[in-house]
């Protein structure tokens, strides 16, 4: 096995993040005239990265694969900043909004720095011809690395400002200050606005990532509880996703899908939907599809065209597992410290254990939409997608056209959860569009949502290891085929370790989620981490505390135990449990009480108690807001989601088959938070999902005896 | 093919020439331009589509404009009046009971049409009301939260 360490706190590369290959480069030759061209007169600040710190801003890999192909631009602009001549405000960025509320988020970053309200921030998101390249809104990074961007490119105008007055007034600027939307002179009482100083200006600024910023300490703005900004437009239904996008004279679209997955198409018989008024059969290799005018037309004609399919006999779910072991290939990713055998040896107990998760599915409540519009040889297209910039990248290559030519554009989305990455619909909807020559809107069905994007990888992890009755673990060893390695490797102190990680050869086409596999490496450790605890009799949380010297994760654990009021004996058919850990710069524990019913097999989750410490906190309430939907999501994968396939088909493919959580399924969830400003903020839309299995298996475990090591843990109740 | 003539829809009564099979949703959707209630799932089981039909939490995506005929409906986009929002609609907002927002409409539309015939519900009637609702983003207790807020504030003579 090939050794490197990769035992550091940055951000794990996990290869089902990117799915596409990444980064094109705006770079500083981009002419100060292009940008008061784009944007109008005022003040620009333009945000850029040097080189090191760039590595922040997209995984490791990608970035030196991008460093390598060109070394001479050691910067990269990824945000910048306009103040309008009429003293308007607007923050760019790539990053798109999908539910975590970085739109509100990242206003309050700016306004704080300006002295402005937040509701007077406007921010123009996921639009690549006005917004700088971004990878793309994925891995928790908008809060420690965008926020901080805006927010340098905010204090750099304030200071602009500032010496625009000065200039003005002709005084020392150290006389002025910037307070609700105004330059003033505390002295003479004199004030001007953001507006009456940026007329006429065309100042370009470029600032680096030394700019000062005010500290988490001394926030205002940020820090504070601010509702979503544009709120309003959702509770009234005012607001504009992709599927409600509608342009002059546009047709609509529908696809005919293969039979099976990986299918190539051997014959069509479109005739009589080529007959109907209206209609346009649209076929390009393996894609048929149809526009028409109103999508039943579409709809109807589409279910008209007989398409015969050919495939290869493929894996089904009752056969995954092994599958996924045997077809283990490529070089296994890991690190080894001291010696395994040496830990085993020291052990007075070891343990051997087998754990697995299926694959399931991100079901995002707005389906995968798309409208294209193709004018004088450019495309543009309205998308729901986590990759702005990456899928104009599959736009050009589909159609083969510079990307200059392709616009993406992202109306705030119906969530993700990493599941809309790709392009596949915006393809879809552009050659639709290409071939009818009118714009065109493809709204995936529920159906093609399940069956036709990617899932979340499914996995087996093997551990192995052997602990001393005093609670102390002396050797762990980690196995993880396919799943991924996010959250793979853990916080507790342990001399002898060796973990793996093995891709292997998916049946399905799989991709990122929320959490990745940190949902899987949390449930397999913490779970195993109970067993240990159990074969020798220490308390759960006692266990860990005694394996832990990161004060970080012992203050969740402790944190969420205390709320919790850890130390209850179950009680009838009533257990609880107990699971914590780190990922993507956010430590969180989770305690959950569940009872089991042993007559019918039910299992309900009562209670859930989770702590969440992710540095400085921005929004106390809407990060309440996600790890409450953290947890209720987690619900789903830990008990009952699963996808079940046979032969390249998906059998339970739509909500009447396919159960996510509902109201019922709702416990009592209390949060538990942890400020610590002294510490930069993290993102919190992802980690809050990996504590919840393990804590509501190691709870079914105290209620019953029985130890679940697979996710989800009871589909159709517990059943023994 | 049979076709419906008239509507009514929001406090008006429109003149149509629509097929009667069509769906509700696409036709308030794609040809009225309400784009305010969602498509989810086409099968009646997310309850983003969820219009009021005669003051009936309805999903509209199951729903045949042949059985809407005569029948007064209420989608989202009715149900602010004069500018003020529907005590649920302040509520949501309030409880900060929405992430995407995506359910959001059909959350507040069947939320209304509880409050509608149970003026006190406890927090069991919300949840066996509400369970036809999904909402991907688990924002459920404060979906909750927002109704029993919404009850509280329209016991004070609202709506």
């Amino acid at each position: 096995m090939s050794e490197h360490k990769i035992v550091d706190d940055s951000i794990e590369t996990e290869r089902y993040e990117l799915l596409a290959e990444p980064p094109y480069h705006f770079n500083l030759d981009l002419d100060r005239r292009d940008f008061f061209k784009l944007l109008g007169g005022g003040i620009v600040l333009v945000f850029a990265l040097d080189a090191f710190a760039s590595q922040e801003s997209g995984d490791r890999q990608g970035e030196s694969r991008r460093r390598a192909q060109s070394n001479s631009t050691p910067k990269e602009i990824s945000g910048w900043l306009h103040i309008g001549e009429d003293g308007s405000v607007t923050a760019y960025t790539g990053k798109v909004e999908f539910g975590q509320n970085i739109r509100t988020s990242l206003s309050q970053a700016v306004a704080e720095e300006l002295r402005v309200p937040v509701t007077s921030i406007r921010l123009t998101m996921g639009d690549t011809d006005l917004t700088p390249f971004d990878m793309g809104t994925f891995g928790s990074r908008t809060t420690p690395t965008m926020a901080p961007q805006l927010r340098k490119a905010a204090a750099a105008a304030r200071e602009v400002l500032i010496d625009l007055a000065a200039g003005e007034w002709k005084v020392e600027r150290g006389l002025l200050a910037v307070k609700d939307g105004k330059v003033i002179n505390a002295r003479s009482k004199q004030s001007l606005d953001f507006g009456k100083l940026t007329k006429g200006q065309k100042l370009l600024k470029v600032i680096s990532e030394n700019a000062p910023t005010t500290s988490a300490e001394n926030w205002n703005i940020a820090g504070k509880s601010v509702a979503k900004l544009d709120g309003r437009n959702f509770v009234t239904g005012k607001h504009r996703y992709t599927s409600d996008t509608r342009l002059a004279d546009m047709l609509f679209g529908k696809i005919v899908r293969p039979s099976a997955l990986n299918a190539t198409l051997v014959s069509v018989d479109a005739r009589e939907a080529e007959a109907s008024p209206g209609v346009k059969v649209v076929r390009d290799g393996n894609l048929i599809g149809v526009t028409a005018p109103d999508p039943q037309t579409a709809a109807r004609s589409a279910g008209t065209i007989k398409a015969e399919w050919k495939s290869a006999p493929q894996p089904s779910a009752k056969e995954l597992f092994d599958y996924l072991r045997k077809q283990a290939a490529g070089s296994p990713q890991g690190n080894e410290r001291g010696s395994i055998t040496d830990g085993l040896a020291r052990a007075d107990k070891k343990l051997e254990q087998t754990y697995t998760v299926a694959y399931i599915a991100h079901a995002p409540l707005e389906p995968r939409a798309a409208v294209a519009e193709w004018n004088k040889g450019k495309l543009t297209v309205w998308t729901g997608t986590q990759r702005p910039f990456g899928v104009r990248g599959e736009l050009a290559e589909a159609f083969r056209i510079p990307e200059e030519r392709v616009r993406v554009i992202v109306p705030d989305t119906g969530s993700g959860y990493g599941g809309k990455h790709t392009g596949d619909v915006a393809i879809e909807a552009a050659r639709l569009a290409q071939a009818a020559g009118k714009p065109v809107k493809l709204l995936w069905t529920r159906e093609e949502e399940f069956n036709w994007a990617y899932f979340r990888p499914a996995g087996v992890i093997d551990i192995s290891s052997g602990v001393r009755e005093d609670g102390t673990i002396t050797a762990w060893e980690l196995h993880n085929y396919n799943s991924g390695s996010s959250g793979i490797q853990h916080r507790y102190d342990i001399q002898n370790q060796k973990i793996v990680f093995h891709q292997s050869k998916s049946p399905l086409r799989q991709g990122s989620y929320r959490g990745l596999a940190a949902t899987a490496n949390h449930f397999a450790r913490e779970s195993h981490m109970d067993e240990l605890a159990h074969a020798v009799n220490i308390d759960p949380l006692e266990f860990r505390l005694r394996n832990l010297k990161d004060e970080r994760l012992k203050a969740v654990l402790n944190g969420a135990a205390k709320a919790f009021g850890w130390g209850k004996s179950k009680h009838g058919e009533v257990g609880y449990g107990i699971a914590g850990g780190f990922e993507k710069g956010g430590y969180v524990a989770a305690c959950a009480e569940v009872s089991v019913d042993r007559a019918n097999g039910k299992v309900k989750l009562l209670k859930v108690v989770e702590a969440f410490e992710c540095g400085a906190i921005v929004n106390p309430d809407q990060l309440r807001n996600q790890i409450e939907g953290s947890v209720v999501m987690a619900i789903g994968g830990a008990l009952f989601e699963s996808i079940d396939f046979d032969n390249g088909r998906i059998i339970n493919g739509r909500f009447s088959r396919y159960r996510v959580p509902r109201f019922n399924d709702v416990p009592m969830i209390e949060t538990v938070l942890i400020d610590r400003k002294d510490l930069p903020s993290a993102g919190a839309g992802e980690t809050p999902i990996v504590g919840l299995a393990p804590a509501v298996g190691n709870a079914i475990f105290d209620a019953t005896g029985i130890r679940l090591r697979s996710l989800p843990m009871a589909p159709n109740g517990l059943k023994a | 093919m049979q076709k419906l003539t008239e509507i009514y829809i929001n406090g008006k009564k429109l003149r149509i020439n629509a097929e009667a099979e069509r769906s509700l949703l696409s036709f308030l959707r794609d040809d009225l331009d309400l784009t305010g209630s969602k498509y989810g799932c086409g099968e009646g089981q997310c309850g983003a589509c969820t219009v009021l039909i005669d003051g009936q939490a309805t999903r509209s995506c199951i729903t045949k404009l042949s059985a809407v005929s005569g029948k007064k409906i209420t989608t989202i986009e009715g149900l602010e009046r004069n500018g003020r929002l529907h005590p649920v609609q302040e509520a949501f907002l309030e409880a900060e009971a929405l992430q995407c927002g995506y359910c959001t409409p059909g959350m507040i539309m069947s939320g209304s049409a509880l409050l509608s015939t149970n003026a006190n519900p406890s927090e069991q009637e919300i949840i066996r009301f509400m369970e036809g609702n999904i909402c991907r983003c688990g924002t459920y207790p404060r979906i909750v939260a927002a109704i029993r807020k919404a009850a509280q504030s329209m016991k004070g003579g609202g709506r």
